[in-house]
């Protein structure tokens, strides 16, 4: 059967129109008009071709090994270079072109070491007007390998806040060792050896038993066997500041 | 030139100016490989952050590497990441202090309070969530996750307009003055994509924050997972936060 000649026509404008369309949808218009696709995956290319600021310690250690070797094996082994130095990208891509800075005031070490009462227990802290002061801290610690020059003997260091609020309370003129027992150990590496701490009624009740024959027993005492139950002391008074927590 | 020919002409021309055009962002890549890794597949890894609340000693060094290495403007109030001191009272009663808005060094260190029970730091970044709310609000999709799962910004897409500022549950966007588009925390996308560490890792004197991928097989990350007890910032929003916190205190939002 032949078709008549206006339907070929027709067939043929239709196919052309839908074959512009396909074109444009397609090939013509760029595919960031229909999809947020593409723009993103540039936007995620132009993220990714951001300047680095910040070297890394692997980088440092090319050129460093000595200041690596000494940090690796000391107190400072978790900081990164560019804690210290700052960010010093430039510097590792050509040596000459910008020269880090070095910290040598007390200030800088200050911003970690400073005491401050939200830091947490354990971590090494100083108070800027008792210890040493005016003295720039790089003069006795290696900044790289700071050893105290000589082991602490006070608790005070890494247990400020304990100690501080111990002082505010009845307690206040006891020794951390009437109720720890601390191994020299633990001053210096204190992980690995850790004081004992109280671990039976008994301990408090050496200096709170009706007439304790302990030289620093307290005034005030309590009838172990009925007191508190069976609970452990410090369950209920918080042993560095017992009479805050009634 | 008759209609016919003109037609056949057109015809012809226009396929083979789109096909051009379509070849020639395609040859302007080949000339360029160096600045963009073409190795990197994204569809690998699964970002993630873990923060030891119990390390970190609140000394701002993340906050000031993070703002050297995105150009964050130096004003002490655009953060991509930040730090807060929490102080939790016997009466129940909790503060929350920024104190990376102080300028260089910290002040004297608040007086001893006997009735603060408990206090600490606690680092606050861009949760990366896997349900970002501030992609939904985006009106134009400027801000889109990627397929490794981190949420970024198209700068030359962002109209300014605030919304993904005020959908963001945690405030951990903010409006670059300079740009004036929104910015946040990307985790160092140009690091983590190069292999290196985000730069509030990297300085981070403490190990509080590490960084890892949760799709890793040996990751740092995926340990950190396993042996401690993990919150997420207000898990109720079911945006399932990529940071994940260990040791956090109930108190801390
Ligand atoms: C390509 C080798 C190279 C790399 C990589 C490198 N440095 Fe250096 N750096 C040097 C050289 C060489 C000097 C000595 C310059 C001099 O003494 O005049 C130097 C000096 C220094 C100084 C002392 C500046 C002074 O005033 O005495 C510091 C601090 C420093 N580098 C830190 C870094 C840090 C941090 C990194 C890692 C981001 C790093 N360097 C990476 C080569 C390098
Ligand atoms: C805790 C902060 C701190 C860290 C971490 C640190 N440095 Fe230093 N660095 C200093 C200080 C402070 C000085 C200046 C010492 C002085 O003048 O006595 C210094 C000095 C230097 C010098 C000058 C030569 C010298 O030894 O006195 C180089 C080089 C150097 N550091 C490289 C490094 C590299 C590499 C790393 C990482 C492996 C690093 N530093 C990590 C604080 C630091
Ligand atoms: C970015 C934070 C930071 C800075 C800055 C810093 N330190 Fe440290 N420091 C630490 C950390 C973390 C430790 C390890 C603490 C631990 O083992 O628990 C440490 C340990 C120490 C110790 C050992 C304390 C002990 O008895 O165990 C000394 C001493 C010390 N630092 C001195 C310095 C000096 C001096 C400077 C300045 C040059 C300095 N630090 C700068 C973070 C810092
Ligand atoms: C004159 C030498 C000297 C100077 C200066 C000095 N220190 Fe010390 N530091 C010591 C000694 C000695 C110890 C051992 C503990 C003690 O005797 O207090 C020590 C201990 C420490 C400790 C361990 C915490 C503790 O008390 O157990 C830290 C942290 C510390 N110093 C940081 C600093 C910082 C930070 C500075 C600068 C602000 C500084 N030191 C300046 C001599 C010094
Ligand atoms: C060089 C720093 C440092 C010094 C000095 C130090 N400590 Fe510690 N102490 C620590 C660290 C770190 C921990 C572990 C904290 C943690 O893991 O929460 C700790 C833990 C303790 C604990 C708890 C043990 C446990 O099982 O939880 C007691 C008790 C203690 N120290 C008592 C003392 C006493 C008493 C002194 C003084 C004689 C002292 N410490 C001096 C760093 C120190
Ligand atoms: C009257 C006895 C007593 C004295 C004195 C004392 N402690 Fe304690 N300490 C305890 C008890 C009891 C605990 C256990 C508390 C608990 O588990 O609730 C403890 C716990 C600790 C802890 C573990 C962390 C914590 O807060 O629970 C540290 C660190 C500590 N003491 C350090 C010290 C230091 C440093 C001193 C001296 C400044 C000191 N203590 C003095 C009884 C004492
Ligand atoms: C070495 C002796 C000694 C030990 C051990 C000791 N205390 Fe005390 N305690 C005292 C002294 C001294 C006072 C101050 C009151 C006074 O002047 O007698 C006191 C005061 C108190 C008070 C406050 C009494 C009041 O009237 O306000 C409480 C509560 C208390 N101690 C609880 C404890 C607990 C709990 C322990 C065990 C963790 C303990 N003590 C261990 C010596 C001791
Ligand atoms: C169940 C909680 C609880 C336990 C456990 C507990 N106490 Fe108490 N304690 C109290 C309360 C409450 C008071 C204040 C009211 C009172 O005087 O009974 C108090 C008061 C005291 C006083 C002051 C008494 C006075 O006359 O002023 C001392 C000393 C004391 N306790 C020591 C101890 C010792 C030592 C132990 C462990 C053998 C202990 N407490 C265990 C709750 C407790």
């Amino acid at each position: 059967m032949k078709l008549p000649e206006q339907v070929t026509r027709l067939g043929i404008v239709i196919a052309v129109i839908v074959a512009v369309v396909l074109l444009l949808r397609f090939v013509i218009l760029p595919e960031s008009l229909f999809s947020a696709r593409p723009h993103q995956a540039a936007a995620a290319e132009r993220e990714m071709a951001k300047p680095l600021r910040h070297a890394g310690v692997a980088v440092c250690r090319e050129c460093h090994e000595e200041q690596f070797e000494l940090k690796y094996g000391g107190k400072h082994r978790t900081i990164g270079c560019e804690n210290c130095h700052g960010p010093a990208a430039s510097h590792a891509a050509d040596e000459n072109a910008a020269k880090p800075p070095l910290p040598r005031e007390r200030e800088a070490c200050l911003a970690c070491h400073g005491y401050d009462s939200s830091r947490p227990n354990g971590f090494p802290q100083v108070d800027p007007l008792e210890h040493r002061p005016r003295k720039k801290c790089v003069t006795c610690h290696d900044p790289h390998d700071p050893v105290p020059p000589k082991a602490p003997t006070e608790c005070t260091g890494c247990h400020g806040r304990i100690e501080h609020t111990k002082a505010m309370s009845t307690h206040a003129l006891l020794p951390c060792a009437s109720c720890h027992a601390v191994d020299a150990q633990h001053m210096t590496e204190p992980r690995l050896a850790l004081p004992t701490k109280p671990d039976s009624r008994e301990v408090c009740g050496r200096c709170h038993v009706p007439g304790a024959t302990d030289p620093a027993a307290s005034k005030v005492s309590v009838d172990m066997a009925a007191h508190g139950g069976t609970y452990v002391c410090w369950e209920c008074h918080y042993a560095h500041l017992p009479e805050g927590r009634k | 030139m008759n209609k016919r020919e003109f037609l056949k002409d057109a015809i012809l021309f226009f396929p083979a100016a789109a096909t051009l055009q379509a070849l020639a962002p395609a040859a302007e890549g080949k000339a360029e490989p160096a600045t963009t890794p073409t190795d990197y597949d994204a569809t690998r890894h699964w970002y993630g952050m873990g923060i030891d609340v119990d390390k970190c000693i609140g000394c701002n060094r993340c906050v000031e590497a993070c703002k050297a290495e995105n150009n964050v403007p130096d004003e002490p109030f655009y953060f991509r990441t930040w730090i807060e001191r929490y102080q939790i009272h016997e009466n129940g009663e909790t503060r929350v202090e920024c104190i990376s808005t102080r300028a260089g060094l910290p002040e004297q260190a608040p007086p001893e309070d006997p009735s603060v029970v408990r206090t600490f730091f606690v680092p606050k970044l861009c949760n990366q969530c896997a349900h970002p709310p501030c992609v939904q609000v985006c009106p134009v999709g400027a801000t889109f996750q990627t397929q490794d799962g981190v949420v970024l910004v198209d700068e030359k897409r962002c109209i300014g307009c605030r919304y993904c500022i005020q959908a963001c549950p945690y405030g951990a966007r903010y409006l670059n003055p300079r740009t004036k588009t929104a910015d946040k925390c990307t985790f160092c996308y140009h690091r983590i994509t190069e292999g290196l560490l985000p730069a509030c890792v990297e300085v981070c004197p403490t190990e509080a924050r590490i960084f890892g991928d949760l799709k890793g097989k040996a990751d740092r990350l995926v340990r950190f997972h396993r042996v401690n007890q993990i919150s997420v910032l207000k898990p109720d929003l079911n945006t399932e936060p990529k940071v994940l916190y260990a040791q956090l205190d109930g108190e801390v939002r």
